[in-house]
């Protein structure tokens, strides 16, 4: 079962026209530029990079809520960029989303119950009774008890109401569930629950998790593949070993120095980016890292570097850190 | 698969109207005059569906023997006419009565017109945005653009004065106010994550607009319409006084002070009681509207 690649993503692209006022030309926003990665069936693809990279983006393509500029998405064996409407609907239902924020994803004037029936009621021929069933069955599956079914979203904490999130993406018993940020609203004992939740449901269904964050302890705990982006560019992917073990990309390892280690003894190395996040409506020229990177040189300026194979990893670097 | 077991507290509380109605009503009670103005308000309603009953005569019986008789606590009155009768004989109070049922109507009326197309206006507009966003708002700045009184007036010159083309125009002149306010709703909503998740689930379009986002558009919308139900009130007997609107003998408040006005220092009963009507009316409406409005405000919550 597992081990079939079942989301494919090749070099896709996302830009946005932002218009600035009538006498200026409108500019390009490179939100995604150029991702390519492939999902497998009940694994976990973590996404990994800070505030404005290209994360969110690539979640809102992925569930199809918007189309990509450019590149290919593939579901299972269907191409979802020139889809008819038709299979479109159909791969909706494979690929669902769990959204950070849990006061602001379910609807507050619908109870429950309703949340979870409407995927049943929009997408399926099911009755009443039916749909009632298998919401009160979805409810026990996340830890909820039959009787919150008539509940409203406002009567929750917030880790129950991320439980009744995922309940709801999962009704449709989809292939495919994206998970953006889930935990990162959460308080860190809730985040447990939540991601425990979240292993015990892939086995169970065997699901396939995009997960969404910029948590490194998170991505740690749950992460099968680990893609590390920056700007829109995935600048290194690779198991989550290796990530974790042998980071090459100087942006990696930053990242990981900056991750809060429960150990007053670890000797550390701390690696402190200079300056901001460039702006993706104009990005530096070359390695869009460059500007940041304690290991710049003339190089890196003019040509942006490649995804290359680098131990168990694919960096996109000149000058990778060797083990 | 292992049991999953839960520390958290779980919220005990009734679900369901109930609970949203005392809510509601705690809120609301703190406010003293919008209270007062909610049992006007209901008084008014009662007169009107019992006028039948509780007037002591016709409203457009002319008793001959008594022209512009004075209330009865002033020399000359008596209590076979409380409040006086008008040129014509006919008795005051009944005919008061008889005009809240009109005033009402219109309010009515006119408010559930304007809220239905300005609600779908603007839930169109702020749904779909574009170029048919423009085109409404667009339409709707022009209406905004003209004083309301005078835009209503010419709508009627138009359609020919009664009581209904009365009403439309003044449907027509409120109409921008609720496709502004749900349009701004809609917007703000559409922004939300749960709409993005609907969408994600499969939810169509029109299940989007109606079962989705517009239930979690209505606290302003509720405030509104309770506001420009006074305001429709006034509209009317504005347009009734200026005889476009209700057309005699009809006993509507504006066009009774309308008919009147010559015997405003002969006959001073005969002016004032219509608006005394129409004043208090207005203002009881406006009170609860303004309770209402703190009530329903999330802002305002404790």
């Amino acid at each position: 079962m597992s081990g079939e690649v079942i989301l494919e993503a090749v070099g896709l692209k996302r830009y946005y026209q932002i218009d600035r006022g009538a006498f200026k030309k409108p500019a390009v926003l490179k939100a995604l530029d150029g991702a390519s990665f492939k999902l497998k069936k009940g694994s976990t693809l973590a996404i990994v990079g800070e505030s404005g990279c290209g994360k969110s983006t690539m979640a809102r393509l992925v569930t199809m809520i918007e189309p990509p500029t450019a590149g290919q998405l593939n579901i299972g064996s269907e191409n979802v960029t020139n889809a008819s409407a038709a299979v479109r609907c159909n791969l909706h239902k494979k690929v669902q989303i769990v959204f950070q924020d849990p006061y602001g994803s379910l609807n507050p004037r619908q109870k429950i119950g309703n949340s979870l029936e409407e995927p049943l009621l929009v997408n399926t021929p099911m009755k009443k009774g039916e749909r009632r069933e298998a919401a009160q069955k979805m409810l026990g599956l996340v830890g909820l008890r039959p009787e919150h079914y008539n509940r409203y979203p406002h009567m929750f904490s917030g880790g129950q109401r991320q439980r009744i999130a995922v309940a709801r993406a999962l009704m449709l018993n989809p292939q495919i569930v994206v998970l953006d940020e889930p935990v990162s609203a959460l308080d860190v004992s809730i985040q447990a629950q939540i991601l425990n939740l979240l292993t015990q449901l892939q086995q169970r269904f065997d699901l396939a998790y995009m997960f969404i964050s910029h948590d490194l302890s998170v991505v740690k705990h749950i992460a099968d593949e680990v893609m590390v982006m920056y700007l829109g560019k995935p600048v290194e992917t690779g198991s989550r070993e290796e990530v974790f073990s042998k980071p090459h990309h100087p942006y990696t390892r930053a990242l990981l120095s900056a991750t809060p280690v429960a150990d007053p003894f670890r000797s550390k190395e701390r690696i402190v980016l200079r300056g901001e996040l460039p702006s993706p409506i104009s990005p530096p020229s070359g390695c869009t890292f460059h500007p940041r990177c304690p290991s710049m040189t003339e190089e890196c300026k003019y040509t942006a570097p490649e995804l290359v194979k680098k131990g168990g990893c694919m960096v996109a670097c000149y000058h990778p850190k060797t083990y | 698969m292992t049991e999953i077991t839960i520390e958290e507290r779980v919220d005990d509380r009734p679900g369901g109207l109930r609970s949203v109605l005392s809510e509601f009503w705690a809120y609301f009670s703190e406010n003293r005059g919008a209270v007062i103005g909610l049992f006007f308000f209901i008084a008014i309603v009662l007169i009107a569906i019992l006028a039948d009953v509780i007037a002591p005569h016709a409203p457009n019986h002319q008793y001959r023997d008594a022209l512009l008789q004075p209330p009865f606590w002033q020399p000359g009155g008596g209590f076979r006419f409380p409040l006086g009768t008008d040129a014509i004989g006919r008795d005051m109070l009944s005919r008061l009565i008889y005009g809240s049922r009109y005033s009402l109507f219109i309010g009515c009326i006119v408010v559930s017109v304007s809220l239905v197309v300005g609600v779908m206006l603007g839930l169109i507009a702020g749904f779909f945005r574009g170029k048919i966003d423009t085109f409404i708002m667009r339409i709707m700045d022009v209406v905004l653009a003209f004083p309301s009184l005078l835009l209503a007036l010419v709508l009627v010159a138009i359609l020919g004065p009664s009581l209904i083309n009365a009403m439309i125009a003044i449907a027509i002149v409120q109409q921008p106010h609720y496709v502004r306010l749900t349009r701004a709703a809609v917007l703000s909503e559409m922004t939300k994550d749960y709409v993005t998740a609907a969408r994600v689930i499969g939810v169509k379009t029109l299940r989007l607009m109606f079962i989705t986002i517009l239930p979690n558009c209505m606290a302003p919308l509720i405030v509104q319409a309770a506001l420009s139900f006074s305001t429709a009130i006034l509209d009317a007997a504005a347009l009734g006084f200026l005889g476009m609107g209700a057309q005699p003998p009809t006993p509507e408040w504006g066009t009774m002070l309308a008919e009147s006005r010559e015997f405003i220092l002969r006959a001073w009963w005969v002016v004032t009681f219509p608006g005394v009507a129409i004043l208090t009316t207005v203002l009881a409406i406006n009170l609860m509207g303004d309770g209402l409005r703190d009530a329903l405000d999330p802002k305002l919550k404790r």
